[in-house]
């Protein structure tokens, strides 16, 4: 098992490698650097710009460096000193800004797996059972209109429903008159009312999708001569496929923590915009529309470790749980 | 339950031996070629039919875009802004009590809310706009090219106003706006799809073929693309895009973007089943032939592949769709003048303007959800019939 996991970290080596050059990447496309942009400011409102001070800005800056330079200070920053740039929108360290909006990304995403494991367990064990059922076939029809809504548009749809007809305001994760309050269990309370939608929302699509594999994976496995055994043998029917099918069929759960994450934290971040939530998302928007790329990268990079690492932690809970998985 | 299945084999009477020849239908079955066999599947699922149709019906209305709209997509007409849909009828009974047949809309007469200074519109019945078929509008080039003032359906009298869906907050008719955008929306999904067809044919394919280092490389590649989460990623690149680009250049490069992450899917697909076919006895014997290695690919393995590829893509066209719709929504994609789903749902961006004018969100995003409803019905269907040897 430890050299397993070592062999697993080993591999995620690479792949971070990646995600940090594709991050850079998003950093150095737009044209120009921030320093272009605050001349042409400064030329705008008609102040004087020194051709020495911008030389000498661009030098304390490392804009005049070459490339891998660039990327070498900024991913040594981050990998050494935990420096991830400097946000010129806001004028303060970018580190100071991301762990409060990541800390409620990764809330949210877990909240919103959570409930995807909620829902999807009864359903899917329900749905394998009592196959074309007419239960069956709702619940069918709901899992592909879900996997076919857009979040934002199935945000947007909630938010009108939940305006018009139960005459909520939504958006946000606290009412106003509670955003400065102390916790209290009336602010816990109205924070229950308003996450009901974005998790609803994020957790939908991924629902509907294992709900699919969990009926598959079930059908499949009560087709098998040990339930027919066990049937026979005179087990009552929940414990002959509680007790050990669904233990097997159980496996994708895990697994999907490996690819339901990216889409949860890529549901997250459209979401929370339409609903402006104080996550990661908005913020994100708002760095990139103003160009502020530092915070930006930060955040694209940040999304895509924390996606590895629900991968990794995917990886090995499912070498725990499934004994035929070698640790090879 | 399937509590028998294990001693439910067939009973056995007569002869092992199937004879041969029982009927025209079996003989022409087992005559049949691959693509035959494929649609013969394919047909018996009802629900992908049906989803192939929808599809073909969006794509001719994309192409037919200017004709089918009674309107163009840019014409304002700030008297009429936000105005609710008119419902068509098709009897006018006139003051002598006679009732003839004459499809028409009803006008609208304005009220001036006093509080709020806010026009609302209430559809008036007193008022009867004449519609028809094939009638004079607007002038229109058709596909840029063909001048025409032929549209489909409209008021008969080109100075009076139909809006079958309503109009958004400029005045602008919202039927001829999400006809346009059909146009704009369905083929980004197309152009996207064929560039990542191409990336992930090719990458799918040496990977597969080679193995080895070849293949830990691309393997690499697309573990990293595939473990960043999209929207933040796609979200980064359509920002980079300057403002001063042509609608033109922002399209291909929205496009661009979007099938840039959806080709590994299609490369995992063919990766695999390459992996499968290497082996088989026709590639070795293809191989004894004296085939070189470019002709074993494209001449004897892909070709193998095509109703396995189709599949993947048509799997593979609701995302880019919504990708693009998603991008424009947030104000990065596609921006006006060119209307696509994305951007008409710009316009609902607040729950306030969702309550004035509910079809401002409601017909785009039935839009985007009939498109990608049936590219995965469609694209399941074919899934199933892809290979019809096996099963």
């Amino acid at each position: 098992m430890g050299r397993y996991v070592v062999k697993r970290l080993i591999y995620m080596v690479p792949t971070l490698f990646g995600m940090s050059i594709i991050a850079f990447l998003i950093i150095q496309l737009p044209p120009g650097d921030y320093l272009t942009s605050m001349i042409s400011r400064m030329t705008e409102s008609g102040e004087n710009v020194d051709p020495a001070q911008v030389a000498r800005l661009r030098e304390v800056y490392g804009l005049a460096d070459p490339v891998w330079l660039q990327y070498w200070k900024w991913i040594s920053g981050i990998l050494l000193r935990g420096d991830f740039g400097y946000s010129f929108e806001w004028n303060r360290p970018v580190a100071d800004l991301i762990w409060e909006r990541m800390g409620s990304t990764l809330a949210l995403s877990v909240a919103s797996l959570l409930f995807v494991w909620a829902v999807a367990l009864p359903i899917g064990i329900y749905s394998a059972m009592r196959r074309h059922s007419l239960g069956d076939h709702v619940f069918t029809f709901i899992g592909f209109i879900g996997f076919a809504i857009p979040n934002f548009i199935l945000a947007l749809t909630l938010m009108y429903v939940a305006y018009r007809y139960l005459g909520m305001s939504v958006g946000g994760l606290q009412s106003p008159e509670f955003i400065d309050q102390p916790w209290s269990w009336a602010k816990f309370v109205d924070l229950l009312a308003h996450l009901w939608i974005p998790i609803i929302v994020i957790g939908t699509a991924g629902t509907a999708a294992l709900i699919r594999i969990l009926r598959a994976n079930l059908t499949d496995e009560l087709n098998k001569p040990y339930v027919i055994t066990a049937k026979a043998k005179g087990l009552p029917e929940y414990r002959a496929v509680i007790k050990y099918p669904v233990r097997i069929a159980l496996n994708p759960f895990v697994s999907a923590i490996g690819w339901v994450l990216p889409e949860l934290i890529s549901g997250v971040t459209i979401t929370a915009i339409v609903l402006n939530l104080p996550t990661a998302g908005p913020l994100l928007l708002r760095a990139l529309v103003s160009q502020d790329m530092y915070l930006a990268g930060s955040f694209i990079l940040l999304m895509g470790v924390l996606t590895l690492i629900g991968m990794l932690v995917s990886d090995l809970l499912l070498a725990l749980l499934d004994p035929r998985i070698r640790f090879t | 339950m399937a509590a028998h299945t294990f001693i439910d084999a067939a009973p056995e009477t007569g002869p092992a031996v199937t004879p041969l020849k029982t009927s025209g239908k079996a003989q022409s079955i087992a005559a049949a070629g691959q693509w035959t066999l494929i649609w013969q599947r394919f047909k018996r699922n009802k629900v992908a039919v049906v989803a192939g149709w929808i599809i073909i019906a969006l794509y001719l209305i994309g192409i037919f875009a200017e004709f089918l709209a009674p309107g163009l997509p840019d014409t304002a007409r700030p008297q009429f802004t936000n105005a609710p849909p008119q419902s068509i009828a098709f009897f006018v009974t006139d003051e002598n009590g006679q009732t003839r047949f004459q499809p028409h809309v009803k006008g609208y007469t304005q009220s001036v809310d006093p509080a709020s200074l806010r026009r609302t519109f209430v559809v008036d019945d007193t008022q009867v706009v004449p519609i028809g078929f094939f009638v004079e509008g607007p002038a229109y080039r058709l596909w840029g090219l063909i001048p025409s003032t032929l549209h489909l359906v409209g008021p008969l009298d080109p100075t009076d106003t139909m809006y079958l869906l309503g109009t958004d907050r400029l005045g602008r008719d919202l039927l001829s706006r999400l006809i346009h955008a059909t146009r704009i929306s369905m083929s980004i999904g197309l152009v996207g799809v064929v560039i990542s067809l191409c990336l992930g044919v090719t990458l799918g394919s040496l990977s597969g073929f080679y193995g080895g280092w070849v293949d830990l490389v691309i393997q690499r590649i697309i573990e990293v693309i595939s473990s960043m989460p999209t929207i933040p990623l796609w979200l980064g690149l359509a920002a980079a895009i300057p403002i001063t680009w042509s609608p033109l250049q922002v399209y291909f490069v929205i496009t661009l973007i979007v099938s840039l992450f959806g080709w590994t899917g299609l490369a995992r697909e063919v990766r695999g089943r390459f992996y499968a076919l290497r082996g088989e006895d026709f590639v070795t014997a293809a191989r004894l032939d004296g085939s070189g290695e470019r002709r074993l690919i494209f001449r004897h393995i892909l070709p193998s592949l095509t109703s396995h590829i189709l599949a993947v893509v048509t799997l593979a066209l609701p995302t880019m769709i919504v990708a693009e719709t998603a991008l424009s929504f947030l104000g990065i994609g596609l921006k006006a003048p060119v209307v696509s789903w994305g951007v008409l749902l710009q316009d609902a961006q607040n729950v306030r303007t969702i309550a004035g004018a509910p079809w401002l969100l409601i017909w785009p995003a039935g839009a985007v959800v009939l498109a990608v409803l049936s590219f995965n019905f469609l694209g399941d269907g074919m899934r199933d019939a892809a290979d019809p040897y096996e099963g």
